[in-house]
Protein backbone atom coordinates (compact mmCIF):
# COMPACT_ATOMS: atom_id res chain seq x y z
CA UNK A 1 0.00 0.00 0.00
CA UNK A 2 3.05 2.24 0.28
CA UNK A 3 3.12 4.96 -2.32
CA UNK A 4 6.41 5.63 -4.10
CA UNK A 5 5.56 9.26 -4.85
CA UNK A 6 5.21 12.42 -2.83
CA UNK A 7 1.70 13.64 -2.11
CA UNK A 8 0.70 16.93 -3.73
CA UNK A 9 -1.80 19.34 -2.21
CA UNK A 10 -2.19 17.72 1.22
CA UNK A 11 -4.97 19.31 3.28
CA UNK A 12 -5.26 19.45 7.06
CA UNK A 13 -9.02 18.80 6.86
CA UNK A 14 -8.53 15.50 5.05
CA UNK A 15 -5.98 14.07 7.51
CA UNK A 16 -6.35 11.28 10.05
CA UNK A 17 -5.57 13.86 12.72
CA UNK A 18 -8.65 15.85 11.65
CA UNK A 19 -10.71 12.65 12.09
CA UNK A 20 -9.24 12.30 15.57
CA UNK A 21 -10.15 15.91 16.37
CA UNK A 22 -13.74 15.15 15.29
CA UNK A 23 -13.71 12.18 17.70
CA UNK A 24 -12.27 14.30 20.51
CA UNK A 25 -14.76 17.15 20.17
CA UNK A 26 -17.80 14.86 19.81
CA UNK A 27 -16.47 12.87 22.78
CA UNK A 28 -16.33 16.04 24.89
CA UNK A 29 -19.99 16.70 23.98
CA UNK A 30 -20.83 13.24 25.35
CA UNK A 31 -18.83 13.89 28.53
CA UNK A 32 -20.86 17.07 29.13
CA UNK A 33 -24.06 15.17 28.46
CA UNK A 34 -23.36 12.21 30.76
CA UNK A 35 -22.47 14.60 33.60
CA UNK A 36 -25.82 16.41 33.20
CA UNK A 37 -27.66 13.08 32.83
CA UNK A 38 -26.01 11.76 35.98
CA UNK A 39 -27.08 14.85 37.90
CA UNK A 40 -30.69 14.17 36.88
CA UNK A 41 -30.47 10.52 37.89
CA UNK A 42 -29.18 11.39 41.34
CA UNK A 43 -32.47 13.26 41.89
CA UNK A 44 -33.79 9.77 42.63
CA UNK A 45 -32.35 10.19 46.13
CA UNK A 46 -34.63 13.21 46.62
CA UNK A 47 -37.71 11.02 46.18
CA UNK A 48 -40.53 10.29 43.74
CA UNK A 49 -41.83 13.82 43.27
CA UNK A 50 -38.45 15.57 42.95
CA UNK A 51 -37.34 13.03 40.32
CA UNK A 52 -40.54 13.30 38.27
CA UNK A 53 -40.59 17.09 38.58
CA UNK A 54 -37.07 17.21 37.22
CA UNK A 55 -38.10 15.04 34.26
CA UNK A 56 -41.08 17.32 33.68
CA UNK A 57 -39.03 20.50 34.01
CA UNK A 58 -36.64 19.24 31.36
CA UNK A 59 -39.57 19.34 28.95
CA UNK A 60 -40.57 22.86 30.02
CA UNK A 61 -36.99 24.12 30.06
CA UNK A 62 -36.68 27.46 28.27
CA UNK A 63 -40.43 28.07 27.93
CA UNK A 64 -41.88 30.36 26.67
CA UNK A 65 -38.79 31.16 24.57
CA UNK A 66 -38.68 27.53 23.49
CA UNK A 67 -41.72 25.34 22.71
CA UNK A 68 -42.63 22.41 25.00
CA UNK A 69 -39.78 19.84 24.78
CA UNK A 70 -37.87 22.31 22.61
CA UNK A 71 -34.75 22.15 24.76
CA UNK A 72 -34.84 18.35 24.74
CA UNK A 73 -35.04 18.26 20.95
CA UNK A 74 -32.12 20.65 20.62
CA UNK A 75 -30.13 18.35 22.92
CA UNK A 76 -31.20 15.29 20.95
CA UNK A 77 -30.16 16.90 17.69
CA UNK A 78 -26.75 17.84 19.08
CA UNK A 79 -26.29 14.33 20.48
CA UNK A 80 -27.29 12.64 17.20
CA UNK A 81 -24.86 14.82 15.24
CA UNK A 82 -22.10 14.08 17.77
CA UNK A 83 -22.90 10.35 17.63
CA UNK A 84 -22.81 10.18 13.83
CA UNK A 85 -19.50 12.12 13.81
CA UNK A 86 -17.98 10.02 16.61
CA UNK A 87 -18.97 6.63 15.17
CA UNK A 88 -18.24 7.68 11.58
CA UNK A 89 -14.71 8.83 12.41
CA UNK A 90 -14.13 5.74 14.58
CA UNK A 91 -15.16 3.38 11.76
CA UNK A 92 -12.94 5.22 9.26
CA UNK A 93 -9.93 5.01 11.60
CA UNK A 94 -10.67 1.39 12.50
CA UNK A 95 -10.68 0.45 8.81
CA UNK A 96 -7.39 2.29 8.25
CA UNK A 97 -5.79 0.52 11.21
CA UNK A 98 -6.97 -2.87 9.93
CA UNK A 99 -5.40 -2.18 6.53
CA UNK A 100 -2.16 -0.88 8.02
CA UNK A 101 -1.22 -4.33 9.37
CA UNK A 102 -2.77 -7.24 7.50
CA UNK A 103 -0.09 -9.76 8.55
CA UNK A 104 -0.29 -10.14 12.33
CA UNK A 105 2.55 -10.92 14.72
CA UNK A 106 2.93 -14.51 15.95
CA UNK A 107 3.84 -13.06 19.35
CA UNK A 108 2.94 -9.53 20.47
CA UNK A 109 3.26 -8.12 23.97
CA UNK A 110 1.54 -5.03 25.26
CA UNK A 111 4.07 -3.06 27.25
CA UNK A 112 2.38 0.03 28.58
CA UNK A 113 -1.10 0.43 27.12
CA UNK A 114 -4.03 0.25 29.53
CA UNK A 115 -6.79 -2.32 29.12
CA UNK A 116 -9.20 0.59 28.66
CA UNK A 117 -7.19 1.96 25.73
CA UNK A 118 -7.19 -1.40 23.99
CA UNK A 119 -10.93 -1.89 24.39
CA UNK A 120 -12.04 1.48 22.98
CA UNK A 121 -13.44 0.06 19.75
CA UNK A 122 -15.31 -3.03 20.94
CA UNK A 123 -16.21 -1.23 24.16
CA UNK A 124 -17.58 1.63 22.11
CA UNK A 125 -19.71 -0.78 20.07
CA UNK A 126 -20.99 -2.35 23.31
CA UNK A 127 -21.95 1.14 24.53
CA UNK A 128 -23.75 1.80 21.23
CA UNK A 129 -25.82 -1.38 21.68
CA UNK A 130 -26.52 -0.36 25.26
CA UNK A 131 -27.71 3.09 24.16
CA UNK A 132 -30.19 1.47 21.76
CA UNK A 133 -31.52 -0.73 24.57
CA UNK A 134 -31.52 2.18 27.03
CA UNK A 135 -33.59 4.39 24.68
CA UNK A 136 -36.09 1.56 24.10
CA UNK A 137 -36.26 1.01 27.83
CA UNK A 138 -36.71 4.55 29.14
CA UNK A 139 -37.44 6.91 26.25
CA UNK A 140 -38.95 5.51 23.07
CA UNK A 141 -40.56 2.21 24.06
CA UNK A 142 -40.85 2.72 27.82
CA UNK A 143 -40.56 -1.03 28.20
CA UNK A 144 -41.27 -2.14 31.71
CA UNK A 145 -40.39 -5.81 32.05
CA UNK A 146 -42.17 -6.08 35.40
CA UNK A 147 -45.35 -4.80 33.76
CA UNK A 148 -46.10 -1.78 35.96
CA UNK A 149 -46.57 1.93 35.25
CA UNK A 150 -44.57 3.29 32.35
CA UNK A 151 -45.56 6.92 32.26
CA UNK A 152 -44.20 7.59 35.71
CA UNK A 153 -40.40 7.87 35.26
CA UNK A 154 -39.58 7.26 38.93
CA UNK A 155 -41.75 4.14 39.22
CA UNK A 156 -40.51 2.80 35.89
CA UNK A 157 -36.95 3.24 37.15
CA UNK A 158 -37.55 1.58 40.53
CA UNK A 159 -39.55 -1.31 39.06
CA UNK A 160 -36.88 -1.90 36.44
CA UNK A 161 -34.01 -2.04 38.88
CA UNK A 162 -35.98 -4.32 41.17
CA UNK A 163 -35.18 -6.94 38.52
CA UNK A 164 -31.69 -8.31 39.18
CA UNK A 165 -30.83 -8.88 35.50
CA UNK A 166 -31.80 -5.34 34.60
CA UNK A 167 -29.44 -4.06 37.29
CA UNK A 168 -26.71 -6.31 35.91
CA UNK A 169 -27.15 -4.90 32.36
CA UNK A 170 -26.87 -1.34 33.62
CA UNK A 171 -23.92 -2.02 35.90
CA UNK A 172 -22.04 -3.75 33.06
CA UNK A 173 -22.82 -0.81 30.80
CA UNK A 174 -21.43 1.58 33.42
CA UNK A 175 -18.28 -0.53 33.63
CA UNK A 176 -17.92 -0.19 29.85
CA UNK A 177 -18.61 3.56 30.11
CA UNK A 178 -15.98 3.91 32.85
CA UNK A 179 -13.43 2.14 30.67
CA UNK A 180 -14.33 4.28 27.66
CA UNK A 181 -14.09 7.50 29.66
CA UNK A 182 -10.81 6.49 31.33
CA UNK A 183 -8.91 6.39 28.06
CA UNK A 184 -11.26 8.60 26.03
CA UNK A 185 -10.83 11.65 28.26
CA UNK A 186 -7.05 11.48 28.14
CA UNK A 187 -7.08 10.68 24.44
CA UNK A 188 -9.33 13.67 23.65
CA UNK A 189 -7.08 16.07 25.58
CA UNK A 190 -3.99 14.66 23.85
CA UNK A 191 -5.65 14.78 20.42
CA UNK A 192 -6.51 18.43 20.94
CA UNK A 193 -2.85 19.07 21.69
CA UNK A 194 -3.02 20.09 25.36
CA UNK A 195 -0.50 17.57 26.70
CA UNK A 196 2.81 18.93 25.52
CA UNK A 197 4.66 18.23 28.77
CA UNK A 198 4.99 15.20 31.03
CA UNK A 199 3.10 16.97 33.83
CA UNK A 200 0.17 18.00 31.64
CA UNK A 201 0.00 14.43 30.34
CA UNK A 202 -0.15 13.11 33.91
CA UNK A 203 -2.96 15.57 34.70
CA UNK A 204 -4.90 14.51 31.60
CA UNK A 205 -4.59 10.87 32.67
CA UNK A 206 -5.82 11.82 36.15
CA UNK A 207 -8.78 13.61 34.57
CA UNK A 208 -9.59 10.32 32.81
CA UNK A 209 -9.57 8.46 36.13
CA UNK A 210 -11.68 11.09 37.89
CA UNK A 211 -14.32 11.24 35.16
CA UNK A 212 -14.47 7.44 34.85
CA UNK A 213 -14.97 6.95 38.59
CA UNK A 214 -17.35 9.88 39.07
CA UNK A 215 -19.56 9.15 36.06
CA UNK A 216 -19.63 5.34 36.20
CA UNK A 217 -19.89 5.46 40.01
CA UNK A 218 -22.53 8.21 40.04
CA UNK A 219 -24.76 6.39 37.55
CA UNK A 220 -24.31 3.06 39.35
CA UNK A 221 -25.42 4.50 42.71
CA UNK A 222 -29.07 4.60 41.63
CA UNK A 223 -29.55 0.94 40.51
CA UNK A 224 -27.44 -0.24 43.46
CA UNK A 225 -29.55 1.78 45.87
CA UNK A 226 -32.72 0.29 44.39
CA UNK A 227 -31.19 -3.17 44.74
CA UNK A 228 -30.41 -2.75 48.43
CA UNK A 229 -33.64 -0.87 49.15
CA UNK A 230 -32.37 2.64 49.82
CA UNK A 231 -34.50 3.89 46.93
CA UNK A 232 -38.00 2.46 46.79
CA UNK A 233 -41.48 3.39 45.56
CA UNK B 1 23.61 -20.74 26.57
CA UNK B 2 21.41 -22.97 24.47
CA UNK B 3 18.51 -21.30 22.66
CA UNK B 4 15.57 -22.26 20.49
CA UNK B 5 14.96 -19.62 17.84
CA UNK B 6 11.71 -19.19 15.91
CA UNK B 7 12.55 -17.00 12.96
CA UNK B 8 10.44 -15.63 10.12
CA UNK B 9 11.88 -16.82 6.80
CA UNK B 10 10.72 -15.28 3.55
CA UNK B 11 12.54 -15.58 0.21
CA UNK B 12 11.50 -12.18 -1.20
CA UNK B 13 8.71 -9.64 -1.16
CA UNK B 14 6.58 -11.70 -3.54
CA UNK B 15 6.88 -15.05 -1.72
CA UNK B 16 4.93 -16.25 1.26
CA UNK B 17 6.98 -16.70 4.42
CA UNK B 18 6.78 -18.95 7.46
CA UNK B 19 8.32 -19.43 10.89
CA UNK B 20 11.32 -21.78 11.07
CA UNK B 21 12.80 -23.33 14.18
CA UNK B 22 16.58 -23.38 14.86
CA UNK B 23 18.56 -24.77 17.79
CA UNK B 24 21.62 -22.73 18.70
CA UNK B 25 24.24 -23.79 21.23
CA UNK B 26 27.26 -22.01 22.67
CA UNK B 27 25.78 -18.55 22.88
CA UNK B 28 27.66 -16.28 25.30
CA UNK B 29 25.72 -13.80 27.41
CA UNK B 30 28.23 -11.13 26.40
CA UNK B 31 27.17 -11.37 22.76
CA UNK B 32 24.86 -8.76 21.33
CA UNK B 33 21.64 -10.02 19.81
CA UNK B 34 23.01 -9.47 16.31
CA UNK B 35 26.23 -11.34 17.15
CA UNK B 36 24.05 -14.23 18.26
CA UNK B 37 22.38 -14.12 14.81
CA UNK B 38 25.84 -13.96 13.22
CA UNK B 39 26.70 -17.21 15.04
CA UNK B 40 23.47 -18.77 13.79
CA UNK B 41 24.30 -17.71 10.24
CA UNK B 42 27.81 -19.23 10.45
CA UNK B 43 26.17 -22.45 11.54
CA UNK B 44 23.66 -22.27 8.67
CA UNK B 45 26.49 -21.57 6.19
CA UNK B 46 28.37 -24.64 7.39
CA UNK B 47 25.24 -26.73 6.91
CA UNK B 48 24.83 -25.32 3.40
CA UNK B 49 21.60 -23.54 4.33
CA UNK B 50 20.63 -20.01 3.39
CA UNK B 51 21.61 -17.60 6.22
CA UNK B 52 18.97 -15.44 7.89
CA UNK B 53 18.88 -11.97 6.31
CA UNK B 54 18.65 -9.07 8.76
CA UNK B 55 19.47 -5.37 8.60
CA UNK B 56 22.33 -3.83 10.55
CA UNK B 57 24.77 -1.02 10.05
CA UNK B 58 26.43 0.89 12.90
CA UNK B 59 25.84 -1.73 15.62
CA UNK B 60 26.18 1.03 18.20
CA UNK B 61 22.56 2.06 18.52
CA UNK B 62 22.49 5.21 16.43
CA UNK B 63 21.63 4.30 12.84
CA UNK B 64 18.17 2.78 13.29
CA UNK B 65 18.67 -0.08 10.85
CA UNK B 66 18.50 -3.14 13.05
CA UNK B 67 14.90 -3.27 14.21
CA UNK B 68 13.55 -6.74 15.01
CA UNK B 69 10.43 -7.91 16.80
CA UNK B 70 11.79 -10.10 19.59
CA UNK B 71 9.29 -12.14 21.62
CA UNK B 72 6.56 -9.66 20.70
CA UNK B 73 8.55 -6.57 21.71
CA UNK B 74 10.15 -4.14 19.29
CA UNK B 75 13.94 -4.32 19.87
CA UNK B 76 13.33 -6.93 22.58
CA UNK B 77 12.93 -6.62 26.34
CA UNK B 78 15.31 -3.70 27.03
CA UNK B 79 14.95 0.00 26.18
CA UNK B 80 17.58 -0.01 23.46
CA UNK B 81 18.16 -1.00 19.86
CA UNK B 82 18.47 -4.64 18.81
CA UNK B 83 22.25 -4.26 18.26
CA UNK B 84 22.70 -2.96 21.82
CA UNK B 85 20.56 -5.72 23.31
CA UNK B 86 22.76 -8.37 24.87
CA UNK B 87 22.14 -12.05 25.41
CA UNK B 88 22.41 -11.54 29.18
CA UNK B 89 18.80 -10.36 28.90
CA UNK B 90 17.88 -13.99 28.08
CA UNK B 91 18.24 -17.28 29.93
CA UNK B 92 19.69 -20.63 28.94
CA UNK B 93 16.95 -22.72 27.33
CA UNK B 94 14.85 -19.74 26.25
CA UNK B 95 12.58 -19.81 23.21
CA UNK B 96 13.01 -16.61 21.22
CA UNK B 97 10.58 -15.60 18.48
CA UNK B 98 12.07 -13.19 15.94
CA UNK B 99 9.85 -11.46 13.38
CA UNK B 100 10.24 -8.51 11.04
CA UNK B 101 8.38 -5.23 11.68
CA UNK B 102 4.78 -5.89 10.63
CA UNK B 103 3.29 -3.02 8.68
CA UNK B 104 1.80 -3.06 5.20
CA UNK B 105 3.73 0.17 4.63
CA UNK B 106 7.01 -1.63 5.47
CA UNK B 107 6.96 -4.59 3.05
CA UNK B 108 9.25 -7.50 3.93
CA UNK B 109 12.10 -7.65 1.41
CA UNK B 110 13.64 -10.85 2.74
CA UNK B 111 13.45 -12.73 6.07
CA UNK B 112 13.74 -9.99 8.72
CA UNK B 113 14.50 -7.05 6.42
CA UNK B 114 11.75 -4.54 5.72
CA UNK B 115 11.63 -1.55 3.38
CA UNK B 116 11.25 1.60 5.51
CA UNK B 117 11.53 4.10 2.66
CA UNK B 118 8.05 5.43 3.51
CA UNK B 119 9.83 7.24 6.38
CA UNK B 120 12.17 8.90 3.87
CA UNK B 121 9.18 10.16 1.89
CA UNK B 122 7.55 11.57 5.06
CA UNK B 123 10.81 13.47 5.70
CA UNK B 124 10.91 14.61 2.06
CA UNK B 125 7.33 15.87 2.42
CA UNK B 126 8.19 18.27 5.24
CA UNK B 127 10.90 17.11 7.63
CA UNK B 128 13.39 19.76 6.57
CA UNK B 129 14.16 23.47 6.77
CA UNK B 130 15.08 25.65 3.81
CA UNK B 131 18.43 27.43 4.19
CA UNK B 132 20.58 29.48 1.89
CA UNK B 133 23.74 27.88 0.63
CA UNK B 134 27.10 29.54 1.17
CA UNK B 135 28.98 29.94 4.40
CA UNK B 136 27.17 28.73 7.50
CA UNK B 137 25.83 31.46 9.82
CA UNK B 138 27.44 31.78 13.24
CA UNK B 139 26.06 29.15 15.59
CA UNK B 140 24.97 31.82 18.10
CA UNK B 141 23.33 34.07 15.46
CA UNK B 142 19.82 32.80 16.25
CA UNK B 143 19.29 32.62 20.04
CA UNK B 144 17.22 29.65 21.25
CA UNK B 145 15.53 29.48 24.63
CA UNK B 146 17.20 26.79 26.75
CA UNK B 147 13.97 24.86 27.39
CA UNK B 148 13.16 24.75 23.68
CA UNK B 149 16.69 23.81 22.70
CA UNK B 150 16.61 20.94 25.22
CA UNK B 151 13.28 19.65 23.98
CA UNK B 152 14.37 19.91 20.34
CA UNK B 153 17.56 18.02 21.14
CA UNK B 154 15.79 15.32 23.17
CA UNK B 155 13.39 14.46 20.37
CA UNK B 156 16.04 14.86 17.65
CA UNK B 157 17.50 11.62 19.02
CA UNK B 158 14.86 9.72 17.01
CA UNK B 159 16.75 7.37 14.68
CA UNK B 160 13.74 6.49 12.50
CA UNK B 161 14.08 2.78 13.28
CA UNK B 162 10.34 2.18 12.94
CA UNK B 163 9.84 0.52 16.34
CA UNK B 164 6.92 2.89 17.01
CA UNK B 165 5.11 1.66 13.88
CA UNK B 166 5.97 -1.94 14.72
CA UNK B 167 4.62 -1.69 18.26
CA UNK B 168 1.50 0.35 17.44
CA UNK B 169 -1.67 -1.75 17.14
CA UNK B 170 -2.86 0.72 14.49
CA UNK B 171 0.43 0.72 12.59
CA UNK B 172 0.67 4.49 13.01
CA UNK B 173 3.88 6.47 12.53
CA UNK B 174 2.70 9.35 14.72
CA UNK B 175 5.57 9.13 17.22
CA UNK B 176 8.17 9.31 14.44
CA UNK B 177 6.36 12.23 12.80
CA UNK B 178 5.76 13.95 16.11
CA UNK B 179 9.47 13.73 16.95
CA UNK B 180 10.44 15.43 13.68
CA UNK B 181 7.71 18.07 13.96
CA UNK B 182 8.61 18.88 17.58
CA UNK B 183 12.34 18.93 16.84
CA UNK B 184 12.01 21.47 14.01
CA UNK B 185 9.05 23.31 15.55
CA UNK B 186 10.94 24.22 18.73
CA UNK B 187 13.74 25.92 16.81
CA UNK B 188 13.69 29.35 15.13
CA UNK B 189 14.95 27.83 11.88
CA UNK B 190 11.88 25.62 11.74
CA UNK B 191 9.28 28.40 12.02
CA UNK B 192 8.77 29.59 8.40
CA UNK B 193 7.64 26.15 7.19
CA UNK B 194 6.12 24.98 10.49
CA UNK B 195 2.42 24.66 9.61
CA UNK B 196 2.91 23.51 6.02
CA UNK B 197 5.32 20.94 7.41
CA UNK B 198 2.73 19.28 9.64
CA UNK B 199 0.09 19.19 6.89
CA UNK B 200 2.47 17.79 4.28
CA UNK B 201 4.02 15.20 6.60
CA UNK B 202 0.64 13.98 7.86
CA UNK B 203 -0.66 13.96 4.26
CA UNK B 204 2.24 11.74 3.20
CA UNK B 205 1.84 9.56 6.31
CA UNK B 206 -1.82 8.98 5.51
CA UNK B 207 -1.19 8.36 1.80
CA UNK B 208 1.45 5.75 2.63
CA UNK B 209 -1.23 3.81 4.52
CA UNK B 210 -0.11 4.17 8.13
CA UNK B 211 -2.94 3.99 10.66
CA UNK B 212 -4.25 6.75 12.92
CA UNK B 213 -3.06 7.32 16.48
CA UNK B 214 -5.20 6.18 19.43
CA UNK B 215 -2.86 7.60 22.10
CA UNK B 216 -2.37 4.25 23.81
CA UNK B 217 1.39 4.67 24.23
CA UNK B 218 2.82 1.38 22.93
CA UNK B 219 5.09 3.41 20.61
CA UNK B 220 6.83 5.35 23.33
CA UNK B 221 7.29 2.18 25.42
CA UNK B 222 9.01 0.50 22.46
CA UNK B 223 11.12 3.51 21.46
CA UNK B 224 14.84 2.83 22.03
CA UNK B 225 15.40 6.58 22.31
CA UNK B 226 12.55 7.13 24.78
CA UNK B 227 10.76 9.73 22.65
CA UNK B 228 7.86 10.82 24.90
CA UNK B 229 4.17 10.71 23.93
CA UNK B 230 3.92 14.50 24.17
CA UNK B 231 5.45 14.86 20.68
CA UNK B 232 2.16 13.45 19.33
CA UNK B 233 0.28 16.12 21.27
CA UNK B 234 2.60 18.69 19.67
CA UNK B 235 1.87 17.21 16.25
CA UNK B 236 -1.87 17.43 16.94
CA UNK B 237 -1.55 20.99 18.20
CA UNK B 238 0.39 22.09 15.12
CA UNK B 239 -2.16 20.41 12.85
CA UNK B 240 -5.01 22.10 14.73
CA UNK B 241 -3.28 25.45 14.21
CA UNK B 242 -2.85 24.61 10.50
CA UNK B 243 -6.59 23.81 10.33
CA UNK B 244 -7.40 27.21 11.81
CA UNK B 245 -5.15 28.83 9.23
CA UNK B 246 -7.03 26.99 6.48
CA UNK B 247 -4.02 25.02 5.24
Amino acid sequence: MATPTLVKGARATRSTVALKIVMAVSGLVFIGYVLAHMYGNLKAFAGHDAYNDYAHHLREFGEPMLPYEGFLWVMRLVLVIALVAHVGAAVALWRRAAKARTVKYQVKKNQSSSLSSRTMRWGGLALLLFIVWHLLHFTVGKVNPSGGATNDPYNLMVESFDLWWMTVIYLLAMLALGFHLHHGTFSAIQTLGFTNTASSRARAKQAGWVLAVVVAGGFSLVPLSVLVGIIEK
Amino acid sequence: MRLTLNIWRQRDAASAGSMQKYELDGVSEDMSFLEMLDVLNEQLNEQGEEPVAFDSDCREGICGNCGLMINGQAHGPEVTTTCQLHMRSFKDGDDITIEPWRSDVFPVLRDLIVDRSAFDRIIQAGGYISANTGSAPDAHAAPVEKKKADRAFDVATCIACGACVAACPNGSASLFMGAKITHLGELPQGQPERYDRVVNMVGQHDAEGFGGCTNIGECTAACPKEIPLDVISQLNKDLRTALKQGR
